[in-house]
């Protein structure tokens, strides 16, 4: 009973800031996309000025009861011990903070989780920008390319956990054979860096026909009379896409930044619950993994808030930084 | 500055479409050419294969006596200015004009010499450090010149590069697009599907259909000489009008009509008269006359557009606006004036050379045969 306010506060503290840029984003998208010329177009009026908000009004509940309300009472309860069973809770103030803080096991999972974030947004952003690039240059065919590539995002991430938990099993898993065959031993579940590079290795392939796809439409959003002045005036295709091509892909790959972001910090939970759960050896997992851990297995819902209080803190703090720093050179056309 | 020669040169798409049947076109250096024709004619498929941006089924192109059939686009020693511009929207105008020589290894501050000319040459200056989005469509037309001419070129490609102006800028940038070549001397191939800026730009004119040349020409050799019925209402406007006569010794009858020449002797007894709207007048009492039954009248201020029937048929005439005009007019038009075609192929018919407007149009059959 006492469980019931942690799920939807984990839920809404970890998805607010994350949602809030999101928005951000393709709001600016929109309105940036267009050219100069069509800034007259149509504007709707309303014949009552409160008919807007009344359109407004389902989704602003939506936002309001599942991410602001519990991001409310996940500040709330981080200020307080809770009773595992549910008989009251005591104030604490800042307690749960500075024990969080100050506890070696805390700090070694958040550098795991920096390190992690950093690998996943990389090589996904990497990899689906290279096969966006080659899926783009193809032109016998390409639609059962574009289809085989995007294939893979309709799959849920707790199955997709679980497929790469099969492809990295120990009896049957091809991969496994496959680096036993370099004389790599990979024992998934038990030692600490297979697991952390099974746990990459299968969030990244997740992941890349989400970034594929919108860098694909990214792409085929450039004029094709601009790629072919830059045909005229440059000889290397390889200068071109570093001059001309990924420069005005640069919206599209900031947007896929920040949506990669939070994908890695957060949307990998199944992912790793997956790989991580029910084993007893000393697993890497994620801050997101851990909230749910002291939270749900400890019964320790104060800690638990107040991990995921800090976690949004560093949602808001990154995204913020994105975009002072990052988008200052992103060119909207 | 090179010449371009584009010999026997076909384009063929996978399904088996052709959309260039075997054109040939010398170009000379320097020359101003003007592809027109109407959609789908293969005149921007032509230019593409010029620019590299189409790989070319058949034929050759040289450049300067260099065959560039297989030649990567930016070592063709071309620049392109295309219709929508085309330009880098994340760039500066200044890079943009730069971009195309960095990339060739110019040193910085002969970039720097060239934007600042072109710059000036194309009154831009003043816009180097803006984006592309920051100007309006007649500056940013100016910007894709300037990014053609900073790279002194052999050639340069235009594809229909005003049309997505306005009517009264169109006019105006038409003008400097061609003190522009004739300052620089650069050969040109300009594609339009405006008949109107092809007459005005070109040194010579190539018109195309369905793929195929119609006519090459000096502007006023097509419009006075057309070479086909197509070519006879693509260039000039209002159209020429085309009516179906039948000989019958030196007379031409339109229906119930007549007129009478004593020139006719070589033609055949069905073909096709082509009449320049311009040409007809009103007759004069006693002289051979066709009665056009007036529609409706469009004033064009310096002169009145008449479009009428004559039998029938349809028939336009650009007349003096001072004229009282009736429900039925009596037009007329020296004989000398007639164009002839054949019925079946839309091919110009010669006339009998006697009169003084026969030996001109011989002169301007032979000169366009040779030239």
């Amino acid at each position: 009973m006492t469980n019931t306010p942690l799920p939807s506060a984990m839920s809404g503290t970890l998805t607010a800031p994350a949602a809030g840029g999101f928005w951000h984003i393709l709001g600016r998208r929109k309105s940036a996309s267009k050219p100069p010329e069509d800034t007259s177009a149509k504007r709707v009026q309303f014949n009552s000025p409160l008919l807007p908000y009344l359109f407004l009004a389902p989704q602003m509940a939506i936002i309001f009861i599942f991410f602001y309300w519990p991001s409310v009472q996940a500040i709330q309860s981080s200020f307080y011990l809770e009773d595992p069973f549910g008989f009251g809770s005591t104030f604490v103030g800042m307690a749960n903070y500075t024990d969080v803080l100050k506890s070696g096991e805390y700090l070694g999972i958040a550098r795991f989780t920096a390190v992690f974030t950093a690998l996943v947004t990389f090589f996904s952003l990497a990899i689906g920008l290279l096969l966006a690039v080659k899926a783009d240059g193809v032109i016998r065919g390409n639609a059962t390319y574009k289809t085989l590539l995007i294939w893979v995002y309709a799959i849920a991430p707790p199955v997709a956990g679980l497929m790469g938990m099969m492809m990295f099993d120990q009896h049957i898993g091809p991969l496994v054979k496959f680096a036993a065959f370099f004389g790599w031993d990979i024992k998934v579940g038990l030692d600490y860096s297979d697991t952390a590079f099974a746990m990459i290795v299968v969030s990244v392939w997740k992941q890349i026909p989400y970034n594929f796809i919108f860098f694909l439409s990214g792409l085929q959003g450039i004029p094709v009379s601009v790629r072919e002045a830059a045909l005229m005036d440059c000889r290397s295709g390889f200068r071109r896409f570093w001059t001309v091509i990924l420069p005005l892909l640069a919206p599209t790959g900031f947007f896929l930044l920040i949506i990669n972001t939070t994908y890695a910090l957060f949307d990998t939970f199944g992912v790793i619950d997956v790989m991580v759960k029910d084993k007893a050896a000393n697993n890497p997992i994620t801050l997101v993994y851990k909230v749910y851990m002291d939270g749900f297995r400890g019964n320790d819902l104060g800690g638990s808030s107040a991990q995921s209080v800090i976690l949004m803190i560093i949602v808001f703090v990154l995204t913020i930084f994105q975009f002072r720093f990052i988008e200052r050179r992103v060119h909207y056309s | 500055m090179a010449a371009i020669n584009i010999t026997n040169v076909s384009k063929i798409y996978a399904g088996g479409v052709e959309a260039v049947k075997s054109v040939s076109i010398d170009i000379a250096d320097g020359e101003f050419i003007v592809l027109v024709g109407p959609s789908g004619c293969g005149k921007s498929t032509l230019l593409r294969m010029v620019a590299g941006l189409e790989a070319i089924s058949k034929g050759t192109v040289e450049i300067g006596d260099r065959v560039i059939n297989t030649v990567e686009p930016a070592e063709r020693d071309i620049a392109m200015v295309f219709q929508n511009y085309a330009l880098y929207p994340h760039m500066t105008v200044y890079n943009n004009l730069a971009y195309g020589l960095k990339n060739r290894g110019t040193p910085k501050a002969e970039i720097d010499a060239r934007v600042a000319e072109a710059a000036r040459m194309l009154e831009i200056e003043q816009y180097l450090t803006r984006k592309p989005r920051a100007l309006s469509g007649g500056q940013r037309q100016r910007v894709a010149m300037g990014r053609a001419i900073v790279r002194k070129p052999a050639a340069f490609l235009f594809d229909e590069p005003l049309s997505n102006l306005d009517a009264k800028l169109r006019v105006t940038m038409r003008g400097e697009i061609k003190q522009l070549q004739k300052r620089l001397g650069t050969t040109s191939l300009y594609v339009t599907h405006d008949q109107l800026e092809a007459m005005t730009l070109a040194d010579r004119l190539v018109v195309l259909n369905g793929g195929q040349i119609e006519q090459i020409g000096r502007p006023l050799d097509v419009y006075h000489t057309p070479a086909s019925t197509f070519v006879a209402s693509f260039i000039g406007s209002p159209a020429m009008n085309l009516l179906r006569a039948t000989r019958d010794g030196p007379r031409l009858h339109f229906g119930s009509q007549v007129l009478e020449s004593d020139r006719l002797s070589a033609l055949p007894a069905e073909l096709t008269v082509g009449i320049r709207a311009e040409d007809l007048r009103v007759a004069r009492t006693g002289e051979q006359s066709l009665t056009v039954k007036v529609d409706y009248i469009e004033e064009l201020g310096a002169q009145r557009l008449v479009h009428g029937t004559v039998d029938g048929k349809k028939l336009t005439a650009a007349l003096s606006p001072e004229i009282a005009l009736a429900e039925t007019v009596a037009l007329t038009i020296a004989p000398s004036r007639l164009h002839f075609f054949d019925v079946t192929t839309g091919k110009r018919l010669a006339q009998a050379p006697d009169g003084l407007g026969g030996r001109r149009e011989v002169a301007n059959t032979l000169e366009a045969a040779v030239g």
